[in-house]
Order: C-alpha cells, then structure tokens, then sequence
C-alpha cells in the first residue's frame, strides 16, 4: 500500500539527463532535452537582440562588434549544432513514429549523430574563419 | 565445472517503513556463474533475515525478481553475477524505479497492474488462453498479433526504465501502452480513446529504454509506435465520419 512517506522519487525533472544509462535512445532523448533547452534559452536571447533594433544604429553598432566576440561565436556555434541535432532528431522520432522503424532507431540515431558532426564540424570552419 | 570463488561486496539497497534508506554493504564468497537471485537468497539465509526482496519461479517467467543492479534494470534470476561486478569487486542492487518502496527491494507494482487492466490486458490470464479471449475468436487479429505480447511477464523493468516515467508519474507506461496495443486489435473497446491523451500514447518520448530492459522481448517502445499509428489513423477516420 502507497503511502505519502513511501512514494516513489516523483517529478525529478533532472533525473531526464541521468546519464547511467548509456543505452542510444537514451542518449538521444537526453541530447534532445538539452537542446530543446538551449533552443529556448536562445530564442529568448535572439529576441533582446531584437530588441536592439528599436534603439538606434549606435546601440546595434555596438552590440554587432559585442558579436565578433570568439565567445559569442563560439555560442552561436553551439546553437547552429543543437539545431541541426534537434531537427535532425525530431526526423528519427518522426520515422520511427510514422513507419515501423523502431527497430532499427539505433542506426537511425547513428546516421543523424553523424551528419549532425559533419554538418556542425562545416558550419565551425565558415564561421570561425569568416 | 569451475571451482572458482570470487569475494564480492553486493551494496544492497534497505529501506523500513518510512526510516531514511541506506546502503548496506554483504561481502560474500560466491561462484561467479551463479545467478544474482541466488546470492540475494544467501545474504538473507545466512547474514541478514531482515533483507526483503521478491522472487518465485527463478526461470524468468514470474517477473517477481526484477531489481537495478548497478544502475540497470535486471531480472534477477537469469543475471550470471560475473556479468555484472565492478572492476573492485561491487555489484550494487537497488529496487526498481518509478514504483513505491515496500521494503528494501520490493516495490509496490499496484499501479502497473491497473494500468494492465484499465487497458483491457489480462495480467493473469494464461498464455494458451489470451489469444482466443476476444481477438482471434472473433476474427479479430492473427495469433502472431497477440502471441507477443502474451510474453510480457509483468515484470515492472519497462516502468522502471522509462525516463519519462521517471518525472510523472501519471503516465500509463510502457507495459500498458504496449497492453494497449494488443487490446486494440479489438476496435470495439475504446481503448484507442483511452489512451489518445497527453498521459497516454503521446507522453512517450521515443528513448526505448524499455525495450532495451524487457527480458521477453515484448519490444513496448515499438508497440507504443504502432498504437500511435492506430490513433492517428483513428482521428482520421472520425473526421470523414463525423462529415457524413
């Protein structure tokens, strides 16, 4: 019998990212809560810059030297590559969702996290040699 | 036969009544191609007769043994103890996840079992009988459709496993979802209704951690994937009827 001193562990949000299980659908639903994060967290900051707009050439000037910064590249980088790994696996869940390929989520998984490297990997030499 | 000995710390997991859990550690002499079970059994013989813990059949059929050893749910009873020791000489065994401590490594499966039911999957039913229930009987479904997921043993390791089960726990799971599967080879018993619901079919966030851990290869993730099909194409279908 239940009790309310003898529950089980309920509602521990981090316990998402508990990274004992190194099993590959694992992985790839903790890396895409943590991008979801990130994407979020980003949105918020792309729409202050946004913000910058509104306030005259100067303060936009200023902020776009801000940007040059190997620091904020460097963050842009990390949201170019949990873009492409979010999106990229919103397409696995999408197939193994539609299409009876839950089988075979592990090679799907495989495929994305390779082009994701590939593709971030190129986005890093534009945007770091730029 | 090898009369190899192995010394190993097996940590286990205590918990009493509403008393703050522990790990208390048993070291003991064992032979390395011994079952896990059996070394739990031997800890409560000869060092600790407090020690509760699950079991019944020892062949993988009852589902009663199913604990995390080092982190990973096992069943208990076909898992060889050389297989699962550290590099120092420790396996550590805890309860399953996501289920209410009774005792030490018992959890209380009460909430799996209804979730069975509320799907309209038998738990008790025999596997002869399952097919013939209300599915192939009535034309409804081949014996391969029910055949499988007869298999599931109601061992509670899918529940445990599931990250998602981890932060609510009014999500149905994955052995319902996947009882929900089966049951809806019969269209007439809503439980395609029942389980379109943000805590039903569409919680599931396509980890597979159940299918890694079910040790009868009832495959839940997939059988969560075809019940999503089935519920989609089951809102489709009532668009076009509710134009007629």
């Amino acid at each position: 019998m239940s009790t309310d001193t003898n529950k089980p562990a309920p509602s521990h949000w981090w316990k998402w990212f508990d990274p004992r299980k190194s099993d590959v659908g694992n992985w790839a639903f903790i890396l895409n809560r943590i991008t979801a994060i990130g994407l979020t967290v980003y949105l918020f900051v792309h729409l202050v810059v946004l913000y910058q707009l509104s306030q005259g050439p100067e303060a936009y000037n200023s902020f776009l030297e801000l940007a040059k910064h190997p620091f904020i590249v460097l963050g842009e980088l990390l949201v170019v590559v949990a873009a492409i790994y979010h999106g990229l696996n919103g397409i696995r869940v999408g197939l193994t969702t539609f299409s009876d390929t839950s089988s075979v989520q592990k090679a799907i998984f495989y495929v994305i996290a390779l082009v994701a490297i590939v593709g971030s990997l190129i986005f890093a030499v534009r945007m770091f040699t730029a | 036969m090898s009369n190899q000995v192995w010394m190993v710390t097996f940590r286990i997991f205590r918990k009493k009544g509403n008393l703050k859990p522990y790990f208390e550690d048993f070291q003991m002499e064992v032979k390395p191609g011994e079952y896990l079970l059996e070394a739990v059994e031997r800890i409560w013989a000869f060092k600790d007769r407090s020690l509760t813990f699950a079991h019944a059949c020892h062949h993988s059929t009852c589902g009663a043994c199913g604990m995390r050893v080092n982190g990973k749910e096992k069943l208990t009873c076909i898992t060889l103890i050389k297989d699962v020791v550290d590099d120092d000489g420790t396996v550590k065994v805890e309860p399953l996840r996501n289920f209410p401590v009774v005792s030490d490594l018992v959890v209380d499966m009460g909430n799996l079992f209804l979730n069975l039911e509320s799907v309209g999957h038998h738990p008790v039913i025999s596997v002869v009988e399952e097919p013939y229930q209300d599915g192939i009987a009535a034309g409804k479904g081949s014996e391969a459709d029910y055949i499988r997921l007869s298999d599931c043993i109601e061992c509670g390791m899918c529940i445990s496993a599931c990250p998602v089960a981890t932060t609510t726990s009014t999500y149905l799971g994955p052995a319902a979802l996947a009882g929900a599967m089966q049951a809806s080879l019969n269209p007439d018993n809503g439980v395609l209704k029942l389980v379109d619901c943000a805590d039903g079919v569409w919680r599931c966030h396509s980890a597979y951690e159940c299918s890694e851990v079910c040790p009868s290869y009832v495959e839940p993730g997939r059988k969560i994937m075809q019940l999503r099909r089935k519920v989609m194409a089951e809102r489709i279908k009532s668009i076009f009827r509710s134009n007629n």
